[in-house]
């Protein structure tokens, strides 16, 4: 099961994305997360993957549609937190060259 | 290359399927001493195999995603994912990065991750007879359980 929960730090958006994405849980993801930065209107967005234990293409997909969304406002895409597997997913895809990503701490690049 | 041990499923091209199968693959995957980066990289493939079965073998309908796991003699995982759905027309084409036929919610990467995860991804398609795709990952021969 895929959960997700904003908070809002200044100008910034926070998404934190727990469980699994995959095409079956990001069918309704994009459009909740639309709806939440309309109401919001955040100058950036983060999404924090900390607890996002596994992606496939699905995520990059959503990546980066969240990233053409906040670039249509002038807004920055953040990605921060991420662990090992979706790490070596997004690295496959090379969008983290046109996309700020940051991998977890804890657990560092595999 | 002999086999040590197989197992065959089949599944409703459902999306809540998704999660099973990459769930089925590592508990088989569990009898080769695979790293968890290892684990990670064949769930990955399988979780895109699958997906494009859901998406484009049958578009517009639910049909049967067969799967078929063996471990192979010498410490090597083959994974067969198999539709009846409407095939691929161009096989080269699709395995391009970024082509897709899936609009704006499949990133057109599913091959070119499959690629870069698994030692070998075959596939054989035709249109209107179904695709089958053959996957090999192969594990350390000296990490094997015993």
């Amino acid at each position: 099961m895929m959960r997700l929960t904003s908070s809002r730090q200044g100008g910034k958006l926070i998404f934190a994305l727990t469980g699994e994405l995959d095409h079956h849980e990001a069918g309704g993801l994009m459009g909740e997360m639309e709806e939440r930065i309309e109401s919001a209107a955040p100058r950036d967005c983060v999404l924090d993957l900390e607890g996002l234990r596994f992606m496939d293409s699905s995520g990059i997909a959503l990546i980066l549609k969240l990233y053409k969304r906040m670039n249509a406002t002038g807004g920055r895409l953040f990605v921060a937190n991420v662990q090992p597997q979706p790490m070596r997913v997004l690295d496959a895809s090379g969008i983290d060259r046109m996309i700020d990503i940051e991998p977890s701490p804890a657990a560092g690049r595999q | 290359m002999k086999e040590l041990n197989s197992v065959r499923f089949e599944f409703p091209s459902l999306s809540a399927n998704e999660g099973f199968a990459r769930g089925a693959v590592a508990c088989f995957a569990a009898q080769l001493d695979m790293t968890l980066t290892e684990l990670g990289d064949v769930k990955t493939a399988v979780s895109e195999a699958v997906t494009n079965c859901i998406v484009h073998a049958y578009p517009d309908d639910i049909g049967p995603v067969i799967m078929r796991l063996r471990i192979l003699e010498g410490g090597e995982l083959e994974i067969q994912v198999k539709d009846r759905g409407r095939g691929i027309e161009d096989v080269e084409k699709a395995r391009e990065p970024l082509f897709t036929t899936g609009g704006e919610d499949r990133g057109g990467m599913g091959f070119t991750i499959m690629e870069s995860f698994m030692d070998l991804v075959k596939v054989r398609s035709k249109v209107g007879g179904g695709t089958t795709v053959t996957m090999r990952k192969r594990v350390e021969r000296r990490r094997m359980a015993q």
